[in-house]
């Protein structure tokens, strides 16, 4: 490959490379801030940004521990943290499971069947996908509220509302399943669905269950609105009880952001590669 | 197989028998427009899973069904709803209101005295005595039940049961307070004190003609079918009120009322502003870090991706919060630093502009990450030889990026830099964890804020403050539908080319 190489090269590539170190310093503060706070004593700001000294008080705080605070009483957790994320992973894996099943089933119609009305029914799935589900917060409460009335473990504030209500979500795994069946030969399941076709789709299934469960866990409007009790909430709704004005608990906040955070984005890192094919398909991580 | 196949039809066999459950005990509970509703569904099932004609459907059926039962129903009952008054004060149905007025007792200044006579485990028989001796007795009854308990006449010289202690009694209230206890001429008697019971009797009885009558003054009150109210001759509401149709009321409110219409334009505007500040930020961002990262010239790019990626792949729910503290005015890092660098403490949640700037900077943080993945996969596509071409004729990168980059790299971003645009004009979460719309407007009539976009004002009409107002809400969300339904569709067409260009 001929490439020509203008003589100030050497510089540019040196300039490139300070800025973007630059830039991710700036964007990674953020991040090494809150670590800092995490290990600081006390919920304020203290007069530098590394700590002088270091506690894990926070941190047991966030795992549900008592500490023994200055004064000599003993400190209570502030707030389930544990329950939480139980909470949040129950639901995060009921949910996945069933949009898997959901999925799975409508992308072989789609990827292997001809029927009337197939275009259309997956434009209306990719056209769904662009209504956010904010929009209709109040009648998706109002519908709970009446289904409480009647059976009220499917109500508000119980967790099968919130798998109920995420069960609708699935136009983003049907197109990226029927992708990758569409690219399966079709002699293939001539033998069987069930004992060909799904163990060789096994990866994407893999995938489309990881996603599913990752914006389970983080989705924040619908869950915020169906579930009430402290002892009910995801991890994504209790956290923000943290930051009032009135209560304020920046440090013990630090911990239980990292703790939480931290598997959620190292699951997130490794199915990025699928997760932004899906997206480019038309659906944005909301 | 023949198994598996048994088992799938028995499955389909038990999903039929509680469907039809499910609608008989919808009719039972007076709900006959849903048990209609869940019979005309079953129906469909039935028959698409009989008929051989629709194969493909029953693979779709399930997915299909969530996604009209919790996406598309949903969209179409915000627009039901939002024909409607439903609201904090009209919450419940005409029939469940005028069960709670006619369940309403008051009492009639009458109390008489009670005890109780111990029966084994919880059973206990009441006793009560009126002020001039006559003495009642009840049957056994269960406490702990929520009981209507007739009481008959006892024998004045009937031996008298000791009267509980104290504590037991105080032990007991929340029991206490489930019992109504009838005297034979039909009036009710509720807990007054540990030791009386307070004769009521309705507060509202209803007429013949369907009005109700207010018993304390003999008031008639008509139910006011278009307001969703129980009034008194005079117009006085009488609470609760029920859920009433209203026609357009809503959508006059909101375009004819000047404390509706001016907060709407104002959220609009910034919504609008917002969604296409921060598309451009992202992209403008994204794009100059996904040419850097395909420079050939560069070395270490993985690591660099890695690090670029990492606040796209911090959950949301995690990384604003965390931008709410840093930026907190008093307590927050970044004023700490502003003030020992600069001696500024900005009120970056009190300034409407600075909280306007903290808004897009957080997301632009958040949103640029994925702007660079999807220019990085889009700039690989392109042949190295028009880069090799256009440096033989001298063009600098500058150039490269303005006639050879960004044209192709243009038409299939356009669909995603929509769908980004449309995605932040209903950024909730964004606001609501951050700003939660501070700093509000005070000359409004609805809480709103300068940095609420469409998306959260609706969410704080509904759910926030004392208002509750759902109809309202549910209108103004009708409204954005439309909007978001008209950048959906020019999406779908702009995908579509985009595709075919590929």
């Amino acid at each position: 490959m001929a490439v020509v190489t203008p003589s100030n090269q050497r510089w540019r590539v040196i300039a490139v490379h300070v800025a973007l170190l630059a830039f991710i310093t700036l964007t990674m503060l953020p991040l090494l801030t809150i670590l800092s706070i995490s290990l600081r004593p006390g919920n304020f700001a203290g007069g530098s940004l590394i700590p002088k000294a270091l506690t894990l008080d926070h941190w047991k705080l966030a795992l549900g521990i008592s500490v023994l605070g200055p004064d000599g009483k003993w400190e209570a957790p502030p707030f389930p943290v544990l329950q939480w994320i139980a909470n949040s992973m129950k639901v995060a894996l009921v949910s996945a499971a069933v949009a898997l099943l959901l999925s799975v089933t409508s992308a072989y119609a789609f990827a292997r069947m001809r029927f009337r009305g197939k275009r259309l029914t997956l434009d209306a799935l990719l056209l769904l996908q662009m209504f956010p589900s904010v929009l209709a917060l109040v009648a998706i409460y109002a519908i709970f509220d009446r289904i409480g009335e009647w059976v009220p473990w499917l109500g508000l504030n119980s967790h099968w509302s919130l798998v109920l209500a995420y069960s609708g979500g699935i136009a983003q795994y049907v197109w990226l399943i029927k992708g990758y069946f569409e690219s399966l030969p079709v002699e293939l399941e001539e033998a069987a669905f069930v004992r060909v076709l799904l163990p060789l789709a096994g990866p994407i299934l893999a995938v489309v269950f990881v996603l599913a469960f990752l914006s389970a866990m983080i989705e924040y409007p619908i869950a915020s609105v169906l579930l009430h009790d402290e002892s009910q909430l995801t991890l994504a709704v209790g956290s923000r009880l943290f930051l009032f004005n009135q209560r304020y608990l920046w440090g013990d906040f630090a911990a239980t952001a990292i703790l939480a955070g931290l598997p959620l984005t190292l699951l997130f890192l490794f199915t990025q590669r699928w997760l932004v094919s899906g997206l480019s398909a038309g659906a944005v991580k909301g | 197989m023949k198994a598996a196949r048994f088992a799938l039809m028995a499955l389909g066999a038990l999903s039929l028998f509680a469907a039809l459950a499910l609608a008989f005990a919808l009719h039972a509970a007076h709900a006959s427009g849903w048990a209609l509703a869940v019979l005309a569904l079953t129906a469909l099932a039935t028959w698409v899973y009989v008929s051989p004609r629709f194969m493909a459907w029953r693979y779709i059926a399930p997915g299909g069904l969530a996604a009209a039962l919790f996406i598309v129903f949903p969209m179409l009952y915000t627009l039901g709803i939002s024909f409607t008054n439903y609201s904090g004060e009209h919450l419940l149905s005409y029939e469940r209101a005028t069960d709670v007025l006619l369940a309403r007792g008051q009492g009639d200044g009458r109390s008489m005295a009670f005890t109780l006579e111990p029966q084994g485990g919880d059973r206990v028989r009441l006793h009560v005595q009126a002020d001039d001796g006559h003495r009642y007795a009840s049957a056994p009854l269960t406490l702990g039940d929520t009981v209507r308990a007739p009481l008959q006449d006892e024998p004045a010289d009937a031996p008298a049961t000791p009267a509980a202690d104290l504590r037991t009694l105080t032990a007991q209230v929340p029991a206490l307070r489930r019992i109504t206890a009838l005297l034979p001429d039909g009036s009710e008697m509720r807990l007054l004190s540990l030791r009386r019971l307070a004769v009521e009797r309705p507060a509202y009885v209803r007429e013949a003609d369907g009005s109700l009558r207010a018993t304390a003054d003999g008031a008639r009150l008509v139910a006011d079918i278009d307001e969703g109210w129980w009034r008194r001759a005079d117009g006085t509401p009488v609470t609760p009120g029920f859920r009433a149709t209203v026609g357009l009321a809503n959508y006059r409110s909101i375009f004819g009322e000047r404390r509706f219409y001016q907060p709407f334009l104002r959220v609009f505007t910034w919504t609008v502003t917002f969604a296409s500040l921060n598309t451009l930020f992202t992209f403008a961002i994204g794009l100059l870090l996904a040419v850097a990262l395909n420079w050939p010239a560069l070395k270490g790019k993985p690591g660099y991706r890695i690090a670029l990626f990492l606040p796209y792949a911090v959950p949301a729910f995690i990384s604003i919060p965390v931008f709410r503290g840093l930026f907190n005015e008093n307590l927050g890092e970044i004023n700490l630093v502003l003030f020992q660098l600069f001696g500024v403490r900005p009120g970056w949640f009190s300034d409407a502009t600075l909280a306007r700037s903290m808004v897009l900077i957080v997301n632009t943080w958040l949103g640029y990450p994925y702007m660079m993945i999807l220019c990085m996969g889009l700039i690989k596509a392109i042949p190295d030889e028009l880069y090799e071409a256009s440096s033989l004729v001298g063009a600098g990168p500058l150039m490269n990026l303005w006639r050879i980059t960004l044209p192709l790299i243009g038409r299939p971003m356009a669909p995603l830099l929509v769908a980004s645009f449309a995605t932040n004009f209903n950024n909730l979460t964004l606001v609501a964890l951050l700003t939660n719309g501070a700093p509000d407007y005070l000359d409004t009539a609805v809480p709103v804020g300068a940095t609420d976009l469409l998306a959260s004002y609706t969410y704080r009409i509904a759910f926030q403050d004392s208002g509750q107002h759902y109809a309202l809400a549910c209108a103004i969300a009708s409204i954005v539908f439309l909007i978001v339904a008209t950048i959906a569709l020019a999406n779908l067409r702009l995908f579509k080319v985009g595709q075919s260009a590929r």
